[in-house]
């Protein structure tokens, strides 16, 4: 699955990023790389974008970008 | 001596800061939101100086400091993710550790976040071994109930860490010394990682996440489980709420305008009856003995002019810029920009372009630049271009008054007032839906193909330091303000009452320059006399009344008795019998001033500080000539169908 499916308040794993370029760079900066832990802790009341807690931070990210995430669901 | 004196911005220790008088210097590098400046601020105390690194729009700020009786200049790197990404704040921040002359780098980490702050100190590492590691926040950590256990964190890394709460000052004479040690040569740093320059991109970001995760899980214990406190969660689930979230936001924004407008409302008539009645009586007699020419351009036209943008500027300054700091300080605004986000999603802008347009709605500079804090080129550009769509502190005054003598006037007298600030909210409201409509125009046209990298990170709640916050944002703003007023203010009220008191042919210019100008103003539903206030204006938003008045008067043809090129204040009903009798005003020319006053051109403050911004020529004419045309376009447009009607 991708990261924009991931439910509220569950846990996933990042498997892989599609983003290329600038962007790809950033989510990695931000620490979004395969292996890390990734949870959706808050919808913004329009619906986009979520924020997404990521080694301890709130990263906010639209689902443009979260789309380009593949993650599976984290074994709790 | 205690640490309170170390860090004491008075400490004469710390005063005695010269440039090129240091022995050794020290840069400070970190993660945006790790307190990254507060760092920099114990360190230098409020010596410092603030520019731009040559050549590009990035802030450098420099500072120093004594210790030991050694000298150290600081250096405020850009806050940075990593040192290799797009951002024109990487590239200065990679090319200075690389190659700028310095002996320390100081790097700053939030104790609360150590293990994605370590992949910035593991790639600095790379670049340079001189290194010291401020864990900062190590408080905030504490109330979280995490633990760093910095001895284990100085073995790993091989550099000499120190555990700061820079707000409170703590840490900062340990980090003192550790800088000298390693500056001195006394420590050396015990680091081997060769650059794994054969990796791609995105192996070397795994290796150094996959060391800074080992690392942290090495050096921080948690002590009760907790992913995030409660604290936090709780606020954020009100803040974001669907319904409240909106409620607390609509609330605030109110607040922090009432608390403006009913909170300057004393100090500013005190300003007035100080400033430009008594102390234009003060400078007239002052110039007595001199020719009238002179004390006519000195007291009547430079100071007056000064003095009247001071008293109308100033008091509501300082009351919504510290309100504004104290929000930010507390971590709510960037919450405002993820609630709005996807308005401006829709525009092709970013979320944070709410912000800079809440600054806006203070002095349109300080909004242009405020969109320093949004890091992707393309929607920066049109935070900037757009900002003029907030209306700031200086056009308040004449869409308040306009609104107050022809609006209210159709309402029956019970609801003048409320009819008089509905209809300012309603040109408010515009401005909101210009700012979207325009922002959408750009990304769909002139910049379509520019960069554009979404980021947006949700820093914990922190109490904010309110003494600080009004000391520093007052004299800040204070000294800016003063500033613009004497620079800008000054040659405007010089030329007003030039060409109030000059005779060309038997009339004065302002004369001369509003007959010429009023067919023009007569197809804009406005007339010549505003447009000559707005060009006289152009230094100071602020003036535009009182230049319309005093224009009204000279060039009027009822004669009042005034002394040519005074700017004076009147109340609103002798306001409305000078423009209405005088000036031949109807409804019209009153609704297109507020349109106009909206949509026209930037202050010049504005436009220089686009101009610093941007650097570029071409921006810095389309957000100077853009609202101009917007502003024609639309009263002529609203000036025609009236015509008809």
């Amino acid at each position: 699955m991708t990261l924009d499916q991931l439910p509220r308040a569950s846990s996933a794993v990042v498997i892989a990023l599609d983003s290329a370029g600038a962007e790809r760079l950033r989510l990695m900066d931000l620490g979004i790389l395969p292996g890390t832990e990734v949870r959706a802790d808050l919808t913004s009341p329009l619906g986009d974008p979520t924020a997404y807690l990521v080694r301890g931070s709130l990263i906010v990210l639209r689902r443009t970008q979260a789309r380009a995430i593949h993650v599976e669901l984290a074994a709790t | 001596m205690s640490h309170d004196c170390v860090s004491c911005a008075l400490n004469p220790q710390r005063l005695e800061v010269v440039a090129g008088s240091h022995d050794f210097v020290v840069v400070v590098a970190g993660n945006p939101n790790t307190g990254k400046s507060t760092v920099f601020n114990a360190l230098t105390g409020l010596r410092q100086r603030s520019g731009n690194w040559p050549g590009t729009t990035v802030t450098r700020a420099e500072g120093g400091y004594r210790h030991n009786g050694r000298g150290y200049k600081v250096v405020d790197l850009p806050g940075v993710y990593s040192l290799r990404s797009a951002t024109g704040e990487e590239d200065v921040a990679r090319a200075y550790l690389e190659n700028g002359i310095h002996d320390v780098t100081v790097v700053v980490v939030d104790a609360t976040r150590l293990e994605r702050h370590l992949g910035l100190v593991l790639q600095i590492l790379q670049v340079t071994h001189h290194v010291v590691v401020a864990l900062n926040l190590v408080d905030e950590a504490e109330r979280h109930g995490i633990v760093v256990d910095t001895r284990r964190l100085a073995r790993s890394l091989g550099v000499p860490v120190v555990a700061t709460a820079a707000r409170r000052g703590r840490g900062i004479a340990d980090l003192m010394s550790s800088v000298e040690s390693v500056a001195t040569g006394s420590f050396t740093s015990r680091v081997r990682r060769p650059p794994n320059e054969d990796l791609s991109d995105d192996d070397a970001a795994l290796v150094v996440f996959a060391e800074a995760d080992r690392i942290a899980r090495f050096c921080v214990r948690t002590e009760g489980r907790r992913v995030r406190q409660r604290v936090d969660g709780a606020l954020d689930r009100v803040l974001t709420h669907r319904v409240w979230g909106f409620v607390v936001m609509a609330l605030l924004f109110f607040a922090v305008f009432w608390f403006t407008i009913a909170g300057a409302a004393v100090p500013s008539d005190l300003l007035y009856r100080l400033l430009v009645q008594d102390g234009h009586a003060v400078v007239r007699d002052l110039l007595g003995g001199a020719p009238w020419w002179l004390t006519g351009l000195v007291a009547d036209g430079v100071y007056l002019g000064t003095a009247w943008v001071i008293a109308v500027m100033l008091p509501p300054m300082a009351i919504f810029f510290p309100l504004f700091t104290l929000l930010e300080d507390f971590g709510y605004l960037p919450r405002v920009a993820f609630n709005l986000d996807r308005l401006f999603a829709a525009a092709g802008a970013h979320g944070k372009q709410s912000l800079t347009m809440m600054m806006g709605y203070g002095c349109n500079a300080a909004g242009v630049t405020a969109t320093r804090i949004i890091d992707s080129p393309r929607e920066r550009l049109i935070a900037v271009i757009t900002n003029n769509f907030s209306i700031c502190n200086g056009r308040w005054p004449t869409l308040i008054l306009m609104g107050t003598i022809f609006i209210g006037q159709l309402a029956p007298p019970g609801a003048a007032g409320l009819v008089a600030a509905a209809s300012v909210v309603l040109v408010a409201v515009l401005g909101i839906v210009m700012t979207l409509v325009v922002s959408w125009m750009l990304s769909k046209t002139v910049l379509r193909g520019a960069t554009s990298v979404y980021s947006l990170e949700l820093p914990p709640y922190r109490p904010p330091q309110v003494l600080r916050t009004i000391y520093t944002s007052i004299i800040d703003r204070t000294l800016k303000v003063l500033r613009r007023a004497v620079v800008m203010a000054a040659p405007a009220g010089a030329v007003i009452w030039l060409i109030g008191n000059v005779d060309v042919v038997g009339e004065s210019l302002a004369a001369h320059l509003v007959h010429g100008l009023d067919p023009l103003g007569l197809a804009l539903g406005l007339n010549g006399v505003i447009l000559l206030a707005y060009v006289v204006a152009i230094p100071a938003n602020e003036i535009i009344i009182p230049a319309i008045l005093l224009l009204t008067m000279t060039v009027g043809p009822v004669d009042f008795g005034v002394p040519g090129g005074v700017l004076l204040e009147l109340g609103d009903a002798e306001t409305a019998s000078v423009l209405i009798e005088a000036g031949g005003w109807t409804l019209l020319t009153g609704v297109n001033l507020m349109l106009f006053s909206l949509l026209h051109n930037p202050c010049s403050t504005t436009v220089l500080t686009i101009w610093k911004e941007t650097r570029s020529l071409k921006w810095t004419a389309t957000a100077t000539l853009l609202p101009l045309a917007l502003a024609f376009l639309v009263t002529f447009l609203t000036a025609t169908a009236a015509r008809l009607t």
